[in-house]
């Protein structure tokens, strides 16, 4: 019982760098861009985060340098494949490798720090519930904000005259173009807007969910959030659902090994890795759910009076 | 206001300008990291940029360096240019040095005495095979399903470590090797042998070369080479000629997971002589770099390979002779790539001024 319940807490908490980071990159595709620097932005989140974290000693400092350090890298990235129409996947994988060695360059001294004691954030009441308490009201309130954001999202996308005009940037950019839309903008905003909530996921991974910092630490989670856009094909809220997922199957790890299970540790840390293999075939394999939702336009550069 | 012009054709010049140009952009961003770091920019830079080169040693540890590289962005190019977008050269590799490690254990267990051309193919073989068949589970995954080749082989990046690490640990792991995780060494008939007495530089450097011929070779003399190619430039034109699209995403993927393999083999047989868990020195990744820097021209790769390996060397350098953090190599490189894809704007577009009602601000 109380087991099942810390595995359902340890599953939204490991979900939450997913959610956040898949939402940011969900914006950035909505709009018609792909940004595959999403783990290189997760590393400077990371970094940037952990840095203030360790120099402020606050959370909220930590997650807005996490955001505003990544949101930074995509502006880059942005104005190369915007304005200086650079080859998206050549310039996404760019950033990637770029934020390998800049955080690992950065983080060198933090290698090995401690950040202070963790914060019990146990909500009054409603945390004493046996069993619910422990599994879902005793989390970092970015958790709950994560479930908020994507809510929020999704309403942004289907019910307001902002979220139809960047969908329609990603869409059709022509006819938004036509319409007197600045389309490089919005893309531009959409973009730092992605960079600065993989931002915040890379600083709650080093600030909250393992307060420390270890190169490479985010470990294949960017390239996971990609597939989760994939996986969701583009709905915001089943983004959310594909971020549990992976955290239950990441928790599943440790809790076999927990367990005692005889499978070789290396095998049971494979399982992130394979069921994102495993989800993108599923969903993949039908083109038309992938095309229902994909945006038109993705990936293909836009320049006005060309 | 600066903008954007499309040329009527694309600029030679600035395709061979390009990477001389971002290498440049590079070198002052170090100089100004440097004197940030507080280090005397002249000699960190000499440190970085001419030290790989000094001496026999040092050159022939440049080549060392290079053959991984080389014969991963050859792959990596061919990949790109057919638009098939392999990133998961790096677990290729892995999987290539597991095969050969894999071969060159038994050998040592069985106290073959074999002689070095009768090691070397079936190395080579071994490593092709395993790089292959890693990377024809993307090929597969994305002819049948057509799940997306990028995400599916970086997950067999994150997959094929930890197969290694699980070897390295587990069923193949020295038992006299006092717990660390590393097989046993290889026996003198189961190593690459050496070009030159005393030297770490082996004979696959030569044969990283000659796979560089026979890559241009493909590319630019034979039909299939050139079908591919017309697929990744121009798709509709090449499914209206009747290419097979299908034969260019098998092709291109294990040729290019073969040729990794058979660096991991190459790494693994060569300078290591055993498995550890750290075998690749994340080729598999500059090599995509390198790729970009060599403009997915084979001969290109080769020149790329000795600059990336140079920044490599020129890292260890700056680690132990400046005190710089090795990390520092992970951003030029990053730097060198962005600068080269910004520059490489100027081949297909020119920079004109354009009168604007107020220039405010560069936005070109």
């Amino acid at each position: 019982m109380n087991e099942t319940a810390l595995l359902i807490a340890a599953m939204l908490a490991s979900g939450t760098p997913l959610a956040i980071a898949g939402l940011g990159l969900l914006i950035n595709e909505k709009a018609g861009v792909l940004n595959l620097g999403a783990e290189g932005m997760l590393l400077v989140g990371a970094v940037s985060g952990f840095a203030a974290a360790f120099h402020s000693g606050s959370t909220v400092a930590a997650l807005a340098t996490g955001a505003a350090g990544a949101a930074l890298v995509a502006v880059v990235f942005g104005w190369l494949v915007i304005w200086i129409n650079a080859n998206q996947y050549a310039t996404g994988l760019a950033v990637s490798l770029f934020g390998g060695g800049l955080s690992a360059f950065v983080g060198v001294r933090y290698v090995g720090q401690k950040l202070g004691a963790p914060v019990n954030h146990s909500i009054p009441v409603l945390g004493d519930i046996p069993f619910i308490g422990p599994a879902l009201f005793q989390h970092h309130p970015m958790v709950y904000a994560t479930l908020l954001a994507v809510i929020a999202a999704a309403w942004f996308f289907d019910r307001t005259r902002a979220g139809l005009v960047l969908r329609a940037v990603g869409e059709s950019p022509e006819s938004a173009h036509a319409l007197g839309y600045k389309v490089r903008w919005l893309r531009l905003a959409a973009v730092a807007c992605g960079g600065a909530l993989c931002g915040v996921a890379g600083a709650y991974l080093s600030t909250v969910y393992t307060p420390l910092w270890v190169e490479g630490m985010v470990a294949g989670r960017g390239w996971i959030a990609l597939a989760l856009t994939v996986f969701a094909t583009w709905r915001p809220l089943r983004i959310l659902a594909g971020a549990y997922l992976f955290g239950g199957v990441t928790m599943l790890q440790l809790h076999l090994q927990g367990l005692g299970v005889q499978v070789p540790s290396q095998f049971l840390s494979m399982l992130p890795y394979l069921a994102t293999v495993v989800v993108l075939v599923l969903i993949s394999r039908n083109p038309l759910w992938l095309r229902a939702n994909m945006p038109a336009s993705l990936g293909k550069p836009f320049h006005p009076g060309s | 206001m600066l903008r954007l012009e499309a040329r009527p054709a694309p600029s030679r010049v600035f395709a061979w300008a390009s990477p001389v140009v971002s290498l440049a952009i590079t070198i002052v961003v170090a100089t100004i990291l440097f004197l940030a770091l507080g280090k005397d920019p002249v000699q960190s830079l000499s440190v970085f940029l001419l030290e790989p080169f000094n001496g026999l040693r040092s050159l022939t540890e440049l080549g060392l360096k290079a053959t991984p590289l080389i014969l991963c962005s050859l792959g990596l190019a061919l990949c790109f240019r057919s638009n098939v977008w392999n990133i998961g050269a790096e677990g290729q590799f892995l999987l290539g040095g597991i095969a050969a490690g894999g071969l060159a254990l038994w050998v040592t267990e069985q106290e073959l005495a074999m002689q070095p051309w009768a090691f070397v193919p079936l190395a080579v073989a071994a490593g092709a095979a395993g790089g292959a068949a890693w990377a024809a589970v993307v090929a597969l995954l994305r002819d049948r399903f057509n799940a997306n080749e990028i995400l599916v082989s970086l997950m067999l990046v994150y997959v094929a470590n930890l197969l290694l690490s699980w070897l390295v640990f587990g069923p193949w792991k020295d038992p006299q090797g006092f717990n660390f995780p590393q097989s046993v060494t290889f026996a003198d008939g189961a190593a690459m042998p050496r070009i030159l007495t005393g030297m770490r530089l082996h004979w696959g450097f030569v044969l990283a070369l000659l796979a560089a011929a026979g890559m241009w070779l493909f590319m630019a003399r034979i039909y299939l080479g050139w079908q591919m190619q017309v697929g990744g430039l121009a798709p509709a034109a090449a499914r209206y000629a009747g290419f097979s699209t299908r034969r260019a995403l098998w092709t291109a993927l294990l040729t290019s997971g073969a040729l990794a393999g058979v660096a991991g083999a190459f790494e693994v047989t060569g300078p290591m002589g055993q498995l550890t868990p750290y075998v690749s020195n994340n080729y598999g990744f500059t090599a995509i770099i390198v790729a970009f820097v060599g403009r997915l021209h084979p001969l290109g790769c080769v020149a790329g390979s000795l600059l990336l390996s140079t920044f490599l060397i020129g890292g260890e350098l700056a680690q132990s002779r400046v005190g710089l953090p090795a990390a520092l190599s992970g951003v030029f490189q990053g730097v060198l790539l962005f600068s080269l894809l910004a520059c490489d704007t100027l081949i297909h577009y020119r920079v004109r001024w354009a009168a604007a009602p107020r220039a405010v601000g560069v936005s070109a």
